[in-house]
């Protein structure tokens, strides 16, 4: 029995092997359910439940809004070849920058966008970062951005945990409230922001303009699939590899300052900032196939499967690294659904 | 001073069984990038199996569950053919996922026989420098470089590849169960979420730092265990916040990859085999 490449496998073919991946995900999740001692159908009927409501389908929205700018951003970043598991600590850098803006700045009517600069600024510098180790020492940025997550984390800790600590709260760790300047509005009594949905939307398209569209988008798509070729070309990798990771920060930073001026109106513990939206996002690109455009549709659902182990959690009082485990599940389902598409067996040696 | 070295090598033998591991798995080619959620579901798995059975087949259950991760990835890395840092870092957040969702009922229970860490610590060293002889003085060794470095010809030449790289992932796999166990049977012996904090990550770094050798990951590892007991000794003597020590170990990896990047890794680590192609 062997695994052959199969250059162009028709589209029922490839089909098949997401359904039959996707289905092996779904089993082995019932198995870990099964073992922490809950009822998989239970415990499934509880995941899709969001649909079901309104007020959960503006959960789902809620948690689409991340998903949709840092994928968006991250589709771009993996086509040029820069591997970017940092989100999450961009996007806690981005919550950082706005909440200084937001407490420590004279308030005005300028006081949003001062915020979505500076988080968009040290989002964009903690992925540039990693961005430069690369191109001037060699560093895998697989690593480095992962690390600069817990960097984020602790600086978040740190912050709000010592100088920024709010005056007014006891016991807590978090930052005062934003004042009213310092707040994006929402939709009705949900906790949907949707400035920074629509910022979401637009930046998925503009993203799929600049990669399709343009001599820039074409230079980042040599350099993605061919750097041999690129570098025949005489094309600058390294300023390519740093433009993109510089916009994929940007729209992470961007994602922070939403997270904190639309939902939680200050900085708090990191993990309740980010509930994480970093790697979903890494799915959601992975999902899109390099097309920016398809994290339209990616994100919101994978915003579902968030959504829906908040209810687990809820419902069932079960540990957050629920959303973990069916973020690895389904990554591996999902590289195990599109390398099988790739080969065919063939039962001779 | 010799309190330091004492505990310098105890801090650093779960980083060292940990890059082991990992470096057996990546002299074959396969990168494998799991290792922080290998731990921490090994580490689980071994205080369980401790708690029932005793320590001795709890560190047997805790390389268990490290050598079936390390042969999971395998499947996916090596029959499938995947991308295999998609495929690890999949498997990093499963284990920790798992093993918080799992280990919650353990939460706070002490261990009732916990295993002496110098008699770890020695099984450790021990395997390092058995490590060094398989990979250099073995037939064995020579099959297991030759498909790290050039496939192709391995395959040429009769050696099975996909057999040597499901191997290695298994029996370094197996390493990081160890260095799980150790964790949670000898060196905190008791369980809690996320206690395996960015060890795995370091290990991974480490591999490169040491160019792939086995001796030099030895030096290593003592080096990062001096420097984790530092930071235990400067905790709150210095007016530094305690977070600051906390980030130590990632800082520390970017530099380490800063500072060796370049290092020469075997040719063929993380591309996929075909064959005949």
């Amino acid at each position: 029995m062997r695994w052959e490449l199969d250059p162009s496998p028709s589209p029922g073919k490839v089909a098949l092997a997401y359904v039959f991946f996707l289905l092996l995900a779904l089993v082995a999740l019932g198995v870990l359910f099964w073992a922490y001692g809950v009822s998989p159908f239970r415990a499934y009927a509880l995941m899709f439940s969001p649909l079901g409501d309104a007020l959960g389908l503006a959960e789902v929205a809620r948690r689409t809004i991340p998903l949709l700018l840092i994928g968006s951003g991250l589709v771009l970043a993996f086509r040029v070849g820069f591997f970017n598991i940092g989100a999450e600590g961009q996007l806690l850098m981005g919550a950082v920058g706005a909440t200084y803006g937001a407490l420590f700045l004279p308030p005005g009517p300028w006081t949003l966008a001062l915020m979505f600069l500076l988080g968009g600024g040290l989002g964009a510098l903690w992925a540039g970062l990693a961005a430069w180790l690369r191109v001037r020492f060699g560093a895998s940025e697989i690593l480095t951005t992962l690390m600069q997550n817990y960097l984020a984390y602790y600086l978040v800790v740190y912050l709000v945990a010592g100088p920024w600590k709010g005056q007014l709260v006891f016991g807590f760790l978090y930052t005062d409230r934003f004042p009213q300047e310092a707040q994006l509005p929402r939709l009705g009594d949900t906790l949907v922001h949707w400035p920074t949905l629509l910022l979401g939307v637009l930046a998925a398209a503009a993203l799929h303009l600049l990669l399709f569209r343009t001599p820039l988008g074409l230079e980042w798509r040599v350099l993605g699939e061919n750097p041999q070729a690129a570098r025949y070309l005489g094309l600058r990798a390294g300023r390519l590899l740093l433009l993109a990771a510089l916009l994929s920060g940007t729209l992470a930073g961007f994602t922070g300052v939403g997270e904190v001026a639309g939902i939680h109106l200050r900085l708090l513990e990191p993990a309740q900032i980010s509930l994480g939206y970093g790697f979903t996002a890494i799915l959601a690109a992975w999902l899109a196939r390099g097309k920016p455009l398809l994290v339209l549709l990616t994100a919101p659902l994978l915003g579902l499967i968030l959504a829906g182990g908040d209810a687990l959690k809820l419902s069932l009082s079960m540990p957050f690294r629920v959303v973990d485990v069916v973020a690895g599940l389904l990554l591996l389902a999902l590289v195990g659904a599109e390398a099988a598409s790739r080969h065919r067996l063939v039962w001779r040696r | 001073m010799e309190e330091a070295l004492v505990r310098a090598v105890l801090f650093g033998t779960p980083i060292l069984l940990a890059a082991l591991g990992a470096l057996l798995s990546e002299r074959s080619g396969v990168v494998n990038l799991g290792v922080e959620g290998m731990m921490a579901l090994s580490a689980l798995a071994a205080f369980a199996v401790a708690q029932e059975a005793g320590p001795l087949l709890g560190v047997v259950a805790g390389m268990g569950v490290g050598g079936f991760l390390g042969l999971s990835l395998g499947v996916f890395a090596v029959f499938l053919r995947t991308n295999q840092f998609v495929a690890g870092l999949a498997v990093a957040a499963l284990g920790l996922g798992a093993s918080g969702l799992l280990g919650k009922r353990y939460e706070g229970v002490p261990l009732a026989h916990p295993l002496p860490e110098e008699g770890l610590a020695l099984v450790a060293l021990a395997l390092a420098l058995l490590l060094h002889h398989l990979l250099l003085r073995t037939r064995f060794g020579l099959y297991l470089r030759s498909v790290g470095e050039n496939p192709r010809a391995a395959d040429l030449f009769g050696v099975n590849v996909d057999g040597v790289r499901y191997g290695a992932l298994g029996l370094g796999g197996g390493l990081i169960g160890l260095a799980g166990a150790y964790l949670s049977l000898a060196y905190r012996p008791s369980w809690t979420d996320g206690m395996t904090s960015g060890l795995g990550w370091v290990a991974i770094a480490l591999v490169i730092l040491a160019a792939w050798q086995p001796l030099r990951a030895v030096f290593g590892a003592y080096l990062f265990g001096l420097l984790f007991f530092l930071q235990f000794r400067l905790q709150g003597s210095v007016p530094i916040p305690s977070e600051a020590f906390a980030a130590m170990p990632y800082l520390l990896v970017i530099l380490v990859l800063a500072l060796s990047g370049r290092a020469r890794a075997p040719k063929a680590l993380g591309v996929p085999f075909e064959r005949g192609r």
